[in-house]
């Protein structure tokens, strides 16, 4: 019942307007919050504190992937069950989560300098997250160039569902290729074994990063709804023109 | 002015289109050409706008402007509308209006075929018809004295028809001269009629 | 010249609009340079001796299969045959669409070149004489793909086709821009000759491109 009344762009429209500021103001209070521990977060005893920029970029990374989640449940949204609102979902989905990769590039980069000596390394998850961020170029590329909507969305539906696949492998092919990084340190069996003192500034942030998203999301969905409601008028208009 | 074709000839693909073709027109002539498909109406349009080069024979202008091609002075509006998707009405229009000389009005001659609301939506949205309207506003933009249109009115409903008929009569009123190829009467008694194929 | 700039502006205009092919090339030049460490492994002292000479590899496909649609965009749909009734002289409209296509396509590559330099590990000492290269390179690459792109309208072929017959055309832009940007061998032969002859050869192929696209797309006429 929900979900179909969801699924009524309207309605959807109309419960966004009423949630959005909600979430704004979680976001901001959020995020204020993760930074405030962040700062007070003690350095590391040999990074000292570069390693804060870990607060933004491993929210960041996970962010990345949770974009290409929401865009492969769209795409499964577009394909299978057509839903309207699910290659909205996907389009609005893109950008933001491009973004957050970027931001995890950019980041990644910047702690790099101080501790590898370079902007840029080619190590194995800094290069998986590289190889993500164009797979999000291509999807960004696809809705750029379709000139109607619908096939845009469709085509880039399958290559969501297609990179999801692809991405495992991607990143176990360049494991392969190459592993320099220091190995998995927060989820692993027998719990995580970084200091408290860090791990709940990060959790913190990855909280605020998440909502930021939805945020971000939920306004971007509702922009891609009027604007096709603008391009639809339009075509309404150039079709009472002939008559 | 007055444009003369002597003896034109047109090859395509090494098969002969038409040959033996000649016409003289003066400046208020209309001429019609008709004939069946694959006459060599669209191909006889081209030569004479300088798009395909004849087999053989020669095209000749007097009295235009000086040092302008046949070209340089007409108006080809041939089967596609050269119109660009992405851009809007009112561009469209105005980016062929600043080329091929300026000095135009662009929403005058939108309002001519009746497309002034459309202005600002992106050409993408026409349909059939408002397209070739938009493609023939370029008739009523700017002036040049030689209009080679390829069936004009296919696609166009009656109202507009009309309107295409009353831009022609006042280009040949001005002292214009039109070819127009076309399969039935095109609304105006035209000066010359040429029937290209088999007769 | 109003109809040059009406030209240079509406190409631009439909490059950068929703559906334009504009920052398509850029994509491309990052994948393809990106693309390199996997293959020759993620040494950065290799990478970065071989980064010029990977930049150019990849600027100079960017720049020729974007040029695939330049003059078959408007073949298609009647475009240009208005344009060849325009008083301006041929070579001038093809000039004028060939730089509204380096400024919407060559141009962003210059943006992200030092972006893939940081990648490589190029010295930082080099991308100055690596940009200045590829500034006065792209253009060149542009140019000289005008005739692929005008042979390619009339006989309805493109993308590998081009590529086919340009390539070839654009060795000597290779060559003496990857010695300008080489600190190596600009140690050995010195930057000013290197990029004195590229900027001669971006010049000849500026006036000599739009000429031989002219006569390729009046031959081609039908």
């Amino acid at each position: 019942m929900a979900m179909i009344e969801l699924a009524n762009p309207t309605r959807f429209l109309r419960i966004v307007d009423r949630l959005l500021p909600w979430f704004a103001a979680a976001t901001a209070l959020i995020l204020a919050a993760g930074l405030v521990q962040a700062v007070q977060a003690p350095d590391d005893y040999q990074q000292g504190a570069t390693v804060k920029i870990m607060f933004l970029h491993v929210p960041a990374a996970w962010l990345s992937m949770v974009g290409w989640a929401v865009m492969t449940v769209a795409a499964l949204g577009t394909l299978v069950w057509r839903h309207p609102l699910a290659d909205v979902a996907a389009k609005a989905a893109a950008p933001i989560g491009a973004g957050f990769t970027l931001i995890c590039l950019i980041t990644g980069s910047l702690w790099g300098r101080p501790t590898w000596g370079t902007y840029w390394v080619w190590d194995a998850r800094l290069t998986s997250e590289l190889v993500l961020f164009l797979l999000y170029l291509g999807v960004l590329a696809l809705y750029w160039t379709a000139e109607d909507p619908g096939r845009g969305a469709r085509a880039a539906a399958v290559l969501s569902l297609v990179g999801a696949i692809d991405l495992p492998i991607v990143k176990f092919s360049v494991d392969w290729w190459n592993s320099l990084h220091q190995g998995e340190s927060i989820f692993r069996a027998g719990g995580p074994v970084i200091d408290a003192s860090i791990l709940w500034p990060l959790a913190v942030m990855a909280m605020a990063f998440f909502l930021l998203f939805v945020t971000l999301h939920l306004a971007a969905m509702r922009n891609e709804i009027l604007r096709r409601r603008v391009r639809t008028m339009q075509m309404l208009q150039a079709q009472e023109a002939k008559a | 002015m007055r444009l003369t074709a002597h003896d034109l000839a047109c090859l395509r693909g090494g098969r002969q289109v038409f040959a033996g073709v000649s016409f003289a027109l003066a400046g208020g002539d209309i001429m019609l050409v008709t004939g069946p498909n694959g006459a060599g109406k669209s191909s006889l349009l081209r030569i004479v706008a300088g798009l395909l080069r004849p087999a053989s024979g020669r095209l000749l202008l007097e009295g235009g402007t000086k040092d302008a091609s046949i070209a340089e002075q007409a108006h080809y509006v041939g089967h596609q509308d050269a119109l660009k998707p992405t851009l809007s009405v009112a561009e469209n229009l105005a980016f062929w209006t600043t080329f091929l000389g300026g000095g135009g009005e662009v929403m005058s001659a939108l309002a001519v075929f009746d497309l002034a609301p459309l202005a600002r939506l992106p050409a993408a949205y026409l349909s059939a018809g408002q397209r070739r309207r938009l493609s023939l506003a370029r008739l009523a933009a700017i002036k040049r004295p030689i209009w080679l249109l390829d069936e004009p009115m296919s696609a166009l409903d009656q109202a507009s028809q009309a309107r295409l008929v009353e831009l022609m009569r006042r280009h040949r009123d001005r002292g214009g001269l039109a070819i127009v190829a076309a399969h039935g009467p095109i609304g105006l008694a035209p000066a010359h009629e040429l029937r290209l194929g088999p007769t | 010249m109003n109809a040059f700039w009406a030209l240079l502006i509406r190409d631009m205009r439909i490059a950068l609009r929703a559906g334009g092919g504009a920052l398509i090339g850029a994509v491309f030049f990052l994948i393809v340079v990106v693309t390199v460490p996997f293959a020759v492994g993620p040494d950065l002292k290799l990478l970065g001796r071989i980064g010029p000479a990977v930049l150019w590899l990849g600027a100079l496909l960017a720049s020729l299969l974007a040029l695939d649609r330049l003059f078959a965009a408007d073949h298609e749909d009647g475009s240009l045959d208005i344009l060849m009734t325009g008083e301006l002289p041929l070579e001038l409209t093809i000039l004028a669409k060939a730089v509204a296509h380096w400024l919407t396509t060559g141009v962003p590559l210059l943006f992200v070149a030092p972006l893939l330099g940081l990648m490589l590990d190029i010295d930082p000492a080099a991308m100055g004489p690596l940009l200045a290269a590829l500034s006065v390179g792209t253009p060149a690459l542009t140019f000289i793909g005008l005739v692929g792109a005008a042979l390619s309208v009339s006989l309805r072929r493109g993308g590998l086709l081009l590529a086919v017959i340009v390539l070839p055309l654009t060795i000597p832009i290779l060559v003496f821009g990857v010695s300008a940007s080489d600190l190596a061998s600009a140690a050995r032969a010195g930057f000013g000759p290197a990029f004195t002859i590229l900027c001669a050869l971006s010049l000849a192929s500026l006036v000599l491109g739009p000429f031989a696209a002219a006569a390729a797309l009046r031959h081609g006429l039908d």
